[in-house]
C-alpha cells in the first residue's frame, strides 16, 4: 500500500531531532500532526481524532517525552496507550442468559453490513458451546434475504424460523420465541433487515420489536470499511434502539478500520467480535490492542515489543545491541539470536508483526524453520575462531564445514552471504527500533 | 430539467442533507461564522471536507486550490469563498467526458465490487432503467457464491421485466457467463449485465477469477461494447480508494456506481476517487426502489452537496 507506516514517519521526524537531546513542544506538535493524518486516513471520525490528539498532546508535551532519548518511541507509546484506553482494554464476550432461559439477540445495522452472515456465524458459535440456537428471518424486505438465512442455517446446522415476507417483524419474533420455547431452544437470534439510521419508519420497526419483546442483547453490525458517517450511524442506533454490543465485519480486507474507534468512543459499547471472512467459521474475539495498532498502521509492533521483552534476556540483548552498533556481530551471536528467535515464535511470525517490514525484506531470502536447523548445523561445524571472525572463511574452510554439517558447499556460501545481509538488516532495525538506551522499548534489539 | 429528473434531484438533496451536521450546513455556518479568511477558517473548512469522506489528500488539494483563487481574486470576505470552493471541487471532479456509449451499442456490462455494496440491487435498477428505454436486457447471475444471491437477482429480473440466466449455487461462474452470452446472442439482446460475487480486493485468487471472466467475455462475445462498473458503497471511507485501485488492476474499469447516498453519508469519496484515480462516477443510488438510480452529473452532485433542503 502507498502509505508509509506511522511508526516510520514518526521515526523520520525524530531522527533529526535526536542530536538535540531534547524535544520542543513544536517537535511534538509536528509528530502529532502525522498521528492525526494517520487517524484520518484510517477513517476515525474527525471529532474523535481531535479529542484524541488533545489528550495525547497533554501527556506528550510533559517532561517525560521531552527528556527521553527515544522520543519517537515515547510518542508512539503514549499514542498507543491512549488508543487502547479509548478502545477499551478488555475482551468482552457476548452475554447469554443461563441455559434454562431463552436469550434473545437482535442483529441490526445498515444495508450490506453483513448481518445475515454474522447471525449464522454466531449461531454456529453458540451451538458449539452446547447451546440450542434458533435463527429467525425478520428481513421481509430484501429480495431473497430469508433464502440466504435458510441456506446459511443449513450450512451450520441450525434451524431457521420464518413466516415469509407478509408478517410484521415483531410478530415473527414473537412467534419465533414461542417456537423456541416449545422446541427446547435457548438462544433466539433475530436477523433484521438492513436499514438506514435516518429512516424513521424502519427504525421504529426495531424500536417496536425492542418494546414488545424481552431482548437480552442488541447487536449493531458494522462494516469495518465505514467512513466518517460511522458516528452518526452508531449514535442513532444507540439513541433510538440502544446498543449492547458491536460486531465489526469484513476485517479480512485491508481497511485500517477507524470506524471501530469512532463507534466505541461515541457509544461506549464493547466491540464483541470481528468477522474475518465469508466462511461461517470466520468470526473471532475482538482484541482492542490489536485494533489500536491496526488503526495507527503500526502492524503489531507493540505486541512484538512485548513478546521480545518477555523472551529476550535483557542483559544479553543489551550486549548484542552494543555489538551490532559496532558491527562486531559474529556467528556466535548469530547462533545466540537464533535461539532467542525460536523462543519468539519464528521468523515469519515476527516479520508479520513488523509494519512495512515484509516488503523491505523481500530481497533478503529468509530461511524457513527447517533451513534454520541446517544453519545451526553449519555454524556448529565452524571452529570458534571462524565463528568470531567470519572473514577468514576461505574455500577450503568452507568445504570442511560443509562436510561437517552434511550440507552442500553452496549452502555454506549462501549462509555467509546471508549473514552479511543480516548485518545490514540489523542496522536498519536498530535504527527503527530506536535509541541508545533508556525506555522499555529501547532495550529490545532485533536479534537477526 | 425534466420533471422526473427534478424529483430525483430533490431526493438527492434531501438524502444528502438529512442531518444538521452535513456538509451543507457546516459549510454555510463557516462562511457566515467567520469574519475573515485566516488559518482558522481554512482549518474549519478542512474539517468539514474530511468529515464528508473527501479524504486528507483531496481535501488538501481543494484547500490549496481555494487559497490560490482567493489570492488571485484578492478576496477578503469568507462569504465570497463559497462559489470559489464549489468551483474548486468541481474542478477536482472534472475528468472530461463521461460516456454512456453502451446505451447506443450492443454491449455487456460487468458489475464488480466488494461484498454488500449494492451490486445486485444496482443491476436490478439499471436493468429497469434500460428496459424503460426500450432495450432488450439479459441478466447473468454469476454470483454463485453467496447464499441466496441467485434468487435475489431473479427477483430483480422479475421486477424489471427482463430475462435472466442462472446456474446453481456453488457452480462455476464462468459457465453461467458462457450460457448468458449464448442467450444474449440468441435473443439478440442489446445489453447483457453480469452480476458477480462480492470479493474483497485484497484476495488474490478472487481477483484472478475476475481476469478469467474477462477472458471469457473477450473470447465468447467479441466486438461487443465493454463496460465494467465497480460498485462502491457511499458510506465507505478511505478504503474505497484502495478498492478502486485494486479492482483497476484486475479489470479495465470504465465507471463507478456509488450507492446508499440516501443516508447521512456525504459520498465525498466520489470526489476523492475522481480526483485521484480519474475513474468517472456514472451512476448514483439513493434508495432501494427500482427507480432510485440516476446518471451521475458532477455539477449536480456538487450543487446538491451545497444546497439546503
Ligand atoms: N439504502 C440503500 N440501500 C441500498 C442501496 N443499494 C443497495 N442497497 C441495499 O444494500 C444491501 C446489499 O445490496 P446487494 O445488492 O445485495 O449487495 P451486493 O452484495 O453488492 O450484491 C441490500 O439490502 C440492498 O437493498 C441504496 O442506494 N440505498
Ligand atoms: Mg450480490
Amino acid at each position: 500500500m502507498a502509505f508509509e507506516s506511522l511508526s516510520d514517519k514518526l521515526q523520520n521526524i525524530f531522527k533529526n531531532l535526536r542530536s538535540k537531546g531534547k524535544l520542543t513542544e513544536s517537535d511534538v506538535k509536528a509528530a502529532l500532526k502525522e498521528v492525526k493524518m494517520a487517524l484520518l486516513e484510517a477513517d476515525v471520525s474527525f471529532k474523535v481524532v481531535k479529542q484524541f490528539i488533545n489528550s495525547v498532546t497533554e501527556r506528550a508535551v510533559g517532561s517525560e517525552v521531552m527528556t527521553s532519548l527515544t522520543p519517537g518511541q515515547m510518542v508512539i507509546k503514549i499514542v498507543n496507550e491512549e488508543m487502547v484506553s479509548l478502545m477499551g482494554s478488555e475482551t468482552t464476550e457476548i452475554s447469554l442468559k443461563p441455559s434454562n432461559e431463552i436469550t434473545v439477540i437482535m442483529m441490526m445495522g445498515l444495508q450490506g453490513a453483513g448481518k445475515t452472515t454474522t447471525a449464522a456465524k454466531l449461531a454456529s458459535k453458540f451451538k458449539s458451546k452446547g447451546r440450542k440456537p434458533l435463527l429467525v428471518g425478520c428481513d421481509i424486505y430484501r429480495p431473497a434475504a430469508i433464502e440466504q438465512l435458510k441456506i446459511n442455517g443449513e450450512k451450520v446446522d441450525v434451524p431457521v424460523f420464518e413466516m415469509g415476507t407478509k408478517h410484521e417483524p415483531v410478530n415473527i419474533a414473537k412467534a419465533a420465541i414461542e417456537h423456541a420455547k416449545s422446541n427446547g431452544m435457548n438462544v433466539v437470534i433475530l436477523d433484521t433487515a438492513g436499514r438506514l439510521h435516518v429512516d424513521e419508519d424502519m427504525m421504529n420497526e426495531l424500536a417496536k420489536i425492542r418494546e414488545n419483546i424481552d431482548i437480552h442483547q442488541t447487536i449493531l453490525v458494522v462494516d469495518s470499511m465505514t467512513g466518517q458517517d460511522a458516528v452518526n450511524v452508531a449514535s442513532n442506533f444507540e439513541e433510538k434502539i440502544g446498543i449492547d454490543g458491536v460486531i465489526l465485519t469484513k476485517l479480512d480486507g485491508d481497511t485500517r478500520g477507524g470506524a471501530a474507534l469512532s463507534i466505541k468512543s461515541v457509544t461506549g459499547k464493547p466491540i464483541l467480535y470481528v468477522s474475518t471472512g465469508e466462511k461461517l467459521t470466520d468470526i473471532e474475539q475482538f482484541h482492542p490492542d490489536r485494533m489500536a495498532s491496526r488503526i495507527l498502521g503500526m502492524g503489531d509492533v507493540l505486541s512484538l515489543i512485548e513478546k521480545a521483552e518477555a523472551n529476550i534476556d535483557a542483559e544479553k540483548a543489551k550486549e548484542m545491541e552494543k555489538k551490532m552498533r559496532k558491527a562486531e556481530f559474529d556467528f556466535n551471536d548469530y547462533l545466540e539470536s537464533m535461539a532467542q528467535m525460536k523462543n519468539m515464535g519464528g521468523m515469519a511470525e515476527i516479520l508479520n508483526m513488523m509494519p512495512g517490514m515484509g516488503a523491505q525484506l523481500k530481497g533478503a531470502q529468509l530461511p524457513d524453520e527447517k533451513a534454520l536447523g541446517r544453519i545451526e548445523a553449519i555454524i556448529l561445524s565452524m571452529t570458534p575462531k571462524e565463528r568470531s571472525n567470519p572473514s577468514i572463511l576461505n574455500p577450503s574452510r568452507k568445504y570442511r564445514i560443509a562436510k561437517g554439517a552434511g550440507v552442500d558447499i553452496a549452502e555454506v556460501n549462501r549462509l555467509v552471504k546471508q549473514f552479511e545481509q543480516s548485518k545490514k538488516m540489523m542496522k536498519q532495525f536498530s535504527g527503527m527500533m530506536g535509541g541508545k538506551r533508556g525506555g522499555k522499548m529501547g532495550r529490545f534489539k532485533f536479534p537477526f | 430539467m425534466s420533471e422526473e429528473k427534478k424529483g430525483f434531484f430533490a431526493k438527492l438533496i434531501s438524502g444528502l442533507s438529512k442531518t444538521r451536521s452535513n456538509i451543507v450546513s457546516g459549510i454555510d455556518s463557516i462562511f457566515k461564522g467567520f469574519s475573515k479568511i485566516d488559518d482558522d477558517f481554512y482549518e474549519e473548512l478542512e474539517e468539514i471536507l474530511i468529515m464528508g469522506d473527501i479524504g486528507v489528500v483531496t481535501t488538501e488539494k481543494i484547500i490549496e486550490g481555494l487559497k490560490e483563487k482567493v489570492k488571485e481574486n484578492k478576496i477578503k470576505e469568507p462569504e465570497e469563498c463559497k462559489e470559489l470552493l464549489i468551483n474548486t471541487i468541481k474542478e477536482q471532479m472534472d475528468i472530461g467526458e463521461n460516456a454512456y456509449e453502451f446505451e447506443n451499442q450492443k454491449s455487456v456490462i460487468l458489475v464488480i465490487g466488494v461484498n454488500g455494496v449494492g451490486k445486485t440491487t444496482s443491476i436490478g435498477k439499471l436493468a429497469g432503467n434500460l428496459k424503460a428505454q426500450g432495450k432488450k436486457v439479459v441478466l447473468a447471475a454469476a454470483d454463485t457464491f453467496r447464499a441466496g444471491a441467485i434468487k435475489q437477482l431473479e427477483e430483480w429480473a422479475n421486477r424489471a421485466g427482463v430475462d435472466i440466466i442462472s446456474g446453481n449455487e456453488g457452480g462455476d461462474p464462468g459457465a453461467v457467463i458462457y450460457d448468458a452470452v449464448g442467450a444474449a446472442k440468441a435473443r439478440n439482446a442489446d445489453v447483457l449485465i453480469i452480476d458477480t460475487a462480492g470479493r474483497l480486493h485484497n484476495k488474490k485468487n478472487l481477483m484472478e477469477e475476475l481476469k478469467k471472466i474477462d477472458r471469457i467475455l473477450e473470447k465468447e462475445y467479441p466486438n461487443v461494447y465493454r463496460e465494467t462498473l465497480i460498485v462502491l458503497d457511499g458510506t465507505t471511507g478511505q478504503n474505497a480508494l484502495v478498492q478502486a485501485r485494486e479492482f483497476m488492476n484486475a479489470a479495465n474499469i470504465t465507471g463507478i456506481v456509488l450507492t446508499k447516498l440516501d443516508g447521512t453519508a456525504k459520498g465525498g469519496i466520489a470526489v476523492a476517487i475522481q480526483s485521484e484515480l480519474s475513474i468517472p462516477v456514472k451512476y448514483i443510488c439513493v434508495g432501494e426502489q427500482i427507480d432510485d438510480l440516476e446518471k451521475f452529473n458532477s455539477e449536480q452532485f456538487v450543487n446538491a452537496l451545497f444546497t439546503q433542503e
